[in-house]
């Protein structure tokens, strides 16, 4: 039905985006009820330790304070870790904010004032005085590596290293060209421009809960189970999500405290985080990584061993898939994979847009550039070499991998054949210009979805799922699905989601939501249209009454022959004659299992990057992109594209900007805000061109897509990286790239 | 100072004009403008990214002129017509900046939206961007986590009209 | 933020008698440095005194010829000032070089002098940190100094002064008028701000009650030759690592008069004149740039984090001042180095 598209695949403006340009979209902390109670949140300033004491009095007296809640005073909630563990939980105990006086982190919540207004919940907070004691930190991974292990329990099958195949080790001694570096990259901050908050509703005898997360069911199971509620009693919403990248995935500690504190005083109760707390909730960990090529003199592989050690904190073994890309991103026999975890007194680190990816083919992709060099060969060059076929990880095949044609398409756009080969060689003035690629690649999966279509008898199309929206497009491409599928313009599809009451939707996550959502939507769509002919039928001397459901299609509000639209019922006459007034179906999508046996897809990409670095002041540019995607089928180029911009972008932070700074002697992050924390600023981003060239897949999704949230990003630091290998040769194995990075090398 | 519930609060009349519309309120000194439009006023279209002037999402104008709200204290504006993307437009009335953003998919998330379109309409007022640069630099004081820039700065550079001015400069 | 009484001055008298009443009073001009202060417990005061009605708006041409820039006028007004632009060029670059449009059409004159360090433990109320809290120590000593001051620092601090304008001001040799209870005086903008030594709290010279009330700018023969080169982490947005304000006469192929300032590497605007007036007569070339640069960090003494900027200020001096000598000073829009 999707194949002589007139909707899907065409580059609608979002269907939401009159609400976002002109204020009226409501994220989770604006949100209004009479008597609303303000939270405001105190944290701990040591990283390890407890409390001896925590002082309220001043606090409390605080005109305008309701109640000041700490580890003391908590109400009682679940006691088993089961409880507390939501579906995007990591192995380990999760995080109870005032479950005691133990301090696990730098910033770690230690009281909530709850007041009348904002104002005094904020200057209220600053009374609390707080005795701790101190415990010595431990927060830098350089020095914490030396006690790195295995993790026990693995977080999921993804996440663990294939075991080794053939002989790594022998194979690289034997090999003419090799390359071993280590490589470090520091802890980032997903910084959403919406803070964290929550707000808490009393509404029809229950609980209505505006939070941000990219779950509202997560979020909604996590509450009854902490708190005991009947699930009948809470909703959940997030209709607006102003940004996550993944920091949305896992309940957070404003969530909590807001429930606690509304179930405590039966009132609306609003928690909104600061900047500064946005620090301490999760984050992209530190990582450090050795990866050693070996080549033949033409550039084949003969050995590829990838040993990743990354930060976790001290109460979860928080893990992510860093190595396993080296061992299927391109052909090669003898690969040995290896990961382990550091403990940190620092909060649990979480999935930040393309986890483990965005960390491992960065180190494995500038060690690509570096083994093009000990080779002597054309960066592109080698990685056509070295093109794998199938998952040699797994010994399976690729649904599709139109990777071929990203280094053709993008290399051409880019114009990267006018490059010349050796460092130093192409100059503008000051600045020494130097292009870098990389390749990307990220899985492309689905996850069980399921989704309710409405077909009303006056055309009017209802979507609803318990999906989310976190500026990936999500409300825009299910309408199109849906106004496809009924043949009515995009404008007569309304899209509910963001609501936990909706058919039920897994986290926003990984990337998976078009596909699988999106398939879920279109299972429905043509259940509502199978349902409609049923009914067609059974009208007397119907015109479709031998046709079949592959026969028939809903054109100008009439269902009608494929073949011959003058044949056919309107969607009026054929509901009358049912006595119904709409129709409304289900659908339902899940992984095929059988075919995963076989099958396994990703997306890929190849990424180009133009740099100029002033050869004396050192300060990195980044003038020019091309991003070529392979990612199945494009719903909807226009937020497809943004998609991938929006990974450049944080791609191009990732190499150049990004760093929690941490005074290890302390162990507390000290840049925790915008003025210091740099992300890339409209200055810093000139033209980023997205390509994406055609890749057929009819296993992946029902509807052919593959989902784009995460590729954009992936590889884009290390072309960035080689970029500036190019332009300065200089090789800088430390992210971020800053000016004293590259003055230092 | 003993700062305890005896210690009064004091309270100041305001007398604000908010997209047209004029609000006389009384407001302790320490509410900045940016917490006084999201709160009382209901005015949720500023938002609050960092609450420090680091990130433009609070971007309003004051008599014109684009500044970061939640630096302000709503006392020390009394007078002052403000305008937020509320005032700008309404889904059924756009704004061109808000009909350019929406049509180049100059957002995504949408939080940072109503700063970057309140800045931009600071930016036509103030004259000062004449090329692309200059929009890319004279926007800088509104972060966008997504990344949408490129299409921000597509947007702004059409309403500006400048793709003209810039052919006949060339020409 | 704390409580705080709020009162409105309408006149200097008025603010200055307040100020001298009230000891832990602050003046509250654009804000957007004291109140992000505020709400980050950095700075309590007691009272505040919104100054924003007082008559200081405009700038003004005096019968000497010299150009008074009232300390309410806001960042982007004088940037954007004809006056300015056309005798001063190397302010309005400093200022376009700074914060962002929002921030500059807040942001006054007289609170942009005033404005307080960004090194992260003054800005953290639990740190210890001398400048905030006299005697408590220095975190920044031995902690995450990468931002902090390479000359002129001191045992008790190692703060840097934040602003670009004042570099520019520094290298123009502006005059601060000021008005306290003893009346009003001038004073030379070298002597404006202070080094931390034993008492790093106090950033400035003003006197308890003294309130800056313009800063004048007197005629120059900088217009042909001058540069604001600004390095930091992102292109713009972002506070300066190493700043160069450089400014030069030159006459038949000679150096008659040279100014360099610095930012991001002291805790105020970096102006050494005796080294300035060693180069009276020197030759304007890359070569002369290089001994000026040897000669103004001659002192220079990192921290660990910070012992690049030794380096990067070294060559920011050379580019800068090969700007300013060619006549191409940097563009603040174009992000590519002159």
């Amino acid at each position: 039905m999707l194949n002589h598209s007139r909707i899907v695949g065409f580059p609608f403006s979002r269907i939401e985006g009159p609400l976002k340009v002109t204020g009226q979209a409501h994220y989770a902390a604006e949100h209004h009820a009479p008597g609303l109670l303000h939270g405001f949140v105190a944290v701990s300033t040591v990283a390890a330790g407890s409390i001896a004491e925590i002082d309220t009095a001043e606090a409390e007296r605080f005109p305008g304070v309701v109640k000041v809640y700490t580890h003391e005073n908590r109400p009682q909630t679940a006691e088993s870790d089961d409880k507390w563990k939501d579906t995007a939980a990591v192995p380990g105990h999760p995080f109870r904010p005032l479950e005691n006086g133990r301090i696990l982190y730098d910033g770690q919540p230690v009281a909530l004032v709850i007041a009348e207004g904002f104002e005094a919940a904020r200057d209220a907070a600053s009374l609390i005085r707080i005795r701790y004691i101190a415990d010595e930190p431990h927060t830098d991974i350089l020095r914490e590596r030396r006690q790195s292990y295995v993790p026990a329990e693995p977080r999921g099958e993804s996440m663990v290293p294939p075991p080794p195949r053939g002989e790594p080790e022998q194979a690289f001694a034997a090999a003419p060209c090799t390359v071993s570096a280590e490589y470090v990259l520091e802890g980032e901050h997903h910084n959403p421009m919406e803070l964290f908050g929550t707000t808490v509703l009393f509404e029809n005898g229950g609980l209505t809960i505006h939070d941000k997360t990219q779950g509202p069911q997560n979020t909604q199971a996590y509450v009854c189970n902490v708190f005991g509620l009947d699930p009948e009693k809470v909703k959940v919403r997030n209709d607006f999500v102003g940004g996550a990248f993944g920091a949305g995935l896992r309940p957070k500690h404003q969530l909590f405290l807001a429930v606690m504190a509304s179930l405590d005083l039966q009132r609306p109760v609003k928690v909104e985080l600061s900047r500064r707390e946005m620090f301490y909730l999760t984050w992209r960990p530190a990582t450090v990584q050795r990866v050693s090529l070996a080549a033949d003199r033409d550039g084949r592989l003969q050995s590829v061993m990838h040993h990743a050690v990354q930060a976790t904190s001290r109460y979860e073994d928080y893990q992510e898939n860093v190595v396993n890309w080296s061992g299927l991103a391109y052909r090669c026999d003898n690969v040995r994979l290896s990961y382990e975890l550091a403990k940190l007194d620092v909060s649990t680190p979480g999935d930040m847009r393309a986890p483990g990816a965005a960390t491992g083919v960065t180190a494995l992709e500038t060690a690509m550039d570096e083994l093009a060099y000990e080779v002597g060969i054309d960066p592109l060059e080698l990685r056509r070499r070295n093109f794998a076929d199938h998952d040699q990880n797994q010994g399976k095949q690729f649904t599709s991998k139109a990777l071929d044609a990203c280094y053709r398409e993008g290399a051409a756009r880019f114009g990267w054949d006018r490059r010349s080969f050796s460092p130093r060689s192409m100059r503008e003035g000051h600045d020494l210009v130097g292009w870098g690629m990389a390749g990307g690649v990220w899985e492309a999966s689905i996850a069980p979805a399921e989704a309710r279509v409405r077909l009303s008898v006056d055309g009017a199309v209802t979507v609803s799922a318990a999906a989310s929206d976190i500026g990936t497009g999500t409300y825009t491409i299910l309408g199109q699905i849906a106004a496809e599928t009924f043949g009515v313009p995009l404008g007569r599809v309304k899209v509910e989601i963001g609501d936990s009451t909706l058919p039920k939707t897994g986290v926003e996550g990984g990337s998976r939501t078009a596909a699988s959502s999106g398939s879920a939507v279109q299972v429905a769509s043509k259940a509502a249209v199978k349902t409609l002919l049923a009914h067609a039928k059974g009208m007397p001397n119907s015109p479709l009454a031998r046709a079949s459901e592959e026969d028939v299609s809903i054109s100008e509000g009439r269902l009608v022959l494929e073949r011959n639209h003058q044949i056919g019922l309107s969607i009026g006459d054929i509901m009358d004659a049912a006595g119904v007034s709409f129709i409304e179906e289900h659908g339902k999508i899940e992984p095929d299992e059988a075919q995963m046996k076989k099958f396994i897809s990703y997306t890929h990409s190849a990424v180009f990057v133009e740099v100029k670095v002033d050869e004396d002041l050192c300060i990195p540019r980044v003038t020019r992109v091309v991003s070529a995607i392979a990612g199945g089928r494009i719903l909807n180029p226009k937020t497809a594209r943004s998609q991938i911009l929006g990974g450049v972008v944080m791609g191009i932070g990732m190499a150049l900007h990004e760093e929690g700074m941490i005074d290890h002697r302390t162990g507390r992050i000290m840049n925790h805000n915008l003025a210091e924390y740099h992300m890339p600023a409209h200055a810093d981003i000139e033209d980023i061109e997205v390509v994406f060239v055609e890749e057929e897949d009819d296993k992946v999704s029902p509807i052919g897509a593959k989902g784009l949230g995460e590729i954009g990003i992936v590889g884009v630091a290390a072309a960035v990286s080689n970029a500036i290998f190019h332009a300065t040769g200089k090789r800088i194995r430390h992210l971020p790239i800053t000016v004293d990075r590259i003055l230092g090398a | 100072m003993e700062t305890g519930a005896s210690h009064s609060l004091p309270s100041i009349p305001v007398t604000l004009t908010v997209n047209g519309e004029r609000h006389r309120f009384e407001l302790h000194p320490w509410v900045t403008l940016l917490d006084l439009l999201r709160g009382p006023l209901q005015l949720t279209g500023t938002k609050k990214g960092c609450d420090q002037g680091q990130c433009g999402a609070c971007t309003v104008l004051i008599d014109g002129e684009r500044i970061n709200s939640c630096l302000k204290l709503a006392v020390s504006v009394d007078g002052a017509e403000i305008t937020t993307v509320e005032g700008l437009g309404t889904p059924e009335n756009m704004h061109p900046l808000q009909k350019a953003f929406l049509e180049h998919d100059a957002y995504q998330c949408g939080y940072c939206t109503p700063g970057q379109i309140c800045s931009a309409a600071g930016l036509l007022a103030e004259g000062h961007a004449h090329s692309r640069a200059d929009i890319r630099e004279l926007m800088s004081g509104n972060l966008c986590r997504c990344g949408a820039y490129t299409n921000i700065a597509d947007a702004v550079e059409e309403v500006m009209g400048n793709q003209a001015v810039l052919r006949e400069a060339a020409e | 933020m704390r409580p705080f009484d709020y009162t409105r001055a309408e006149t200097v008298r008025e603010a200055v008698a307040a100020l001298v009443a009230n000891p832990e009073a602050q003046l509250l001009a654009g804000g957007t440095n004291l109140v992000d202060l505020m709400k980050y417990e950095v700075a309590h005061p007691a009272a505040i005194i919104d100054i924003n009605h007082l008559p200081l708006r405009q700038i003004e041409e005096l019968a000497d010829g010299s150009l008074r820039i009232g300390a309410l006028v806001s960042n982007a007004a004088v940037a954007y000032d004809s006056r300015v632009k056309e005798r001063y060029p190397l302010l309005a670059s400093a200022i376009l070089a700074g914060a962002s449009p929002q921030l500059r059409n807040a942001a006054t004159t007289g609170g942009n002098l005033l404005q307080r360090t960004r090194c992260y433990y003054f800005y953290d109320p639990s740190s210890p940190c001398n400048k905030r809290e006299p005697g408590s120590g220095c975190s920044a000593i031995g902690g995450v100094n990468r931002i902090h001051a390479i000359l002129g620092a001191s045992d008790k601090c190692i703060a840097v002064h934040p602003s670009d304008m004042c570099v520019a001001l520094a290298a123009l040799a502006a005059t601060v008028e000021v008005e306290g209870p003893e009346g009003r005086r001038y004073i030379p903008f070298a002597e404006f701000h202070r080094l931390p030594g034993d008492h790093p709290e106090r950033d400035n010279t003003l006197a308890p009650g003294e309130m800056v009330l313009a800063v004048r700018l007197e005629g120059n023969h900088f217009v042909p030759h001058h540069s604001y080169l600004k390095l930091r982490d992102r292109l713009s947005f972002a506070f300066a690592l190493v700043s160069v304000a450089a400014a030069m006469d030159i006459a038949d192929g000679e150096i008659v008069d040279l100014r360099v300032a610095l930012g991001g590497v002291a805790h105020m605007p970096w102006r050494d004149s005796l080294a300035e007036a060693e180069f009276a007569g020197a030759p304007p070339t890359e070569e002369t740039f290089r001994k000026v640069a040897v000669r103004l960090l001659a002192g220079a003494k990192g921290q660990g984090g910070n012992d690049f900027k030794i380096p990067l200020a070294h060559r920011a001096i050379v580019r800068a001042l090969s700007q300013a000598a060619a006549g191409t000073p940097q563009d603040q829009t174009v992000k590519a180095f002159q």
